[in-house]
């Protein structure tokens, strides 16, 4: 290979990554535990890309690592939107290896996976720290939102001035109340959704093209 | 932390002024938190932690966790007013605005019964 033709195309990579990367979001599908990320992020990455990104379960503490979806392509209004999103760990300030017992687990499977959870935890905060671009955050509208943990998150993400969606998840269930998590932060958005039943996933869609594209 | 003295009676409750805490670096701020809750005290700031820290205190708080041992904290401050909120030019100078009171305490006694923006209600089990 010539020198001139070596360089062309290192300053091609170059350039491609740069692009790439202004073009490409990191999206953070963030929440505390139970409130549906991995249904939701199953559900975009099955819808755009045919894959799924985890295993889903009414445990907490399913997802013990952060998992990321890369080159999601969203179709909206004839233009689209590529991102990575980033499946991760509920976020909590405590883990008692016994609220596992309740569930049929052994207690050594109990324990050790208080132990991966806690390291899931602390991987999803060094995420939301060094490696997102956006956030999305969950909640399960069955549940009080005026919690420390969403409280401080929120609190996090903004503090980062990093762009945040509010998911209220979960609206198939009867007990769901949309208005509660928009009061509770009025300063963002909120869409509601069932990620489950794939309720208004058209408005999910436009709002994430809109907010992170 | 000042010296520890085992009280089986009863529940120690320290309050760290915002002076105090003014001076140490982000760790020693989280450290002096989790020494004292780890012991079974209740921590309160004058002045609560910047969201950098508390980001840091939940990372080291998942760290430390050992079954039978220390399940985590409970944490509780009052929800921030949302017509106070920092500029981004506040914050572009660190001029976070953190002086919100904030309660500490190990997950296995201290339990929230109530918080607004104006009360919290916690209560507090000895070991």
């Amino acid at each position: 290979m010539g020198l001139f033709t070596g360089l062309k195309n290192s300053i091609s990579r170059v350039t491609d990554r740069l692009f790439a990367d202004e073009e490409q979001k990191r999206i953070g599908i963030y929440g505390p535990p139970n409130a549906g990320k991995t249904t939701l992020a199953n559900r975009i990455a099955r819808d755009w890309t045919g894959d799924a990104v985890g295993p889903e379960s009414h445990v907490p503490h399913e997802t013990r690592r952060a998992r990321r979806k890369e080159n999601v392509e969203i179709e909206r209004d004839g233009n689209s939107v590529t991102i990575d999103i980033v499946d991760t760990p509920g976020v909590t300030t405590k883990v008692d290896y016994e609220e596992f017992l309740d569930y049929d687990m052994e207690e050594d499977d109990a324990v050790r996976r208080s132990r991966e959870a806690t390291e899931g935890v602390a991987e999803a905060m060094h995420w939301l720290r060094e490696d997102v671009d956006g956030v999305i955050y969950v909640l399960d509208s069955t549940e009080d939102p005026f919690t420390q943990v969403n409280t401080m998150l929120v609190g996090i993400i903004e503090s980062q001035d990093l762009p945040v969606l509010i998911f209220a998840n979960k609206i198939d269930l009867e007990e769901a109340n949309v208005k509660r998590i928009a009061d509770a932060f009025p300063q963002h958005e909120t869409v509601e959704l069932s990620a489950l039943e794939g309720d208004n996933m058209d408005e999910v869609y436009d709002k994430i093209a809109e907010y992170f594209g | 932390m000042a010296e520890t003295k085992e009280h089986p009676d009863g529940v120690r409750i320290d309050m760290l002024s915002g002076e105090r805490m003014q001076g140490l670096t982000s760790m020693e701020k989280i450290r002096e938190i989790l020494d004292g809750v780890r012991d079974g005290n209740i921590v309160i700031l004058e002045e609560g932690l910047s969201p950098d820290e508390e980001s840091k205190l939940i990372e080291v708080t998942m760290t430390e966790i050992s079954p039978d041992e220390f399940n985590g904290i409970e944490i509780e401050t009052y929800p921030r007013a949302q017509t106070n909120d920092a500029s981004f030019l506040d914050r572009l100078m660190g001029k976070e605005d953190t002086a919100k009171l904030t309660v500490i305490g190990p997950a296995n006694q201290i339990e929230t019964l109530h918080k607004d923006e104006t009360l919290i209600s916690a209560l507090v089990s000895r070991k």
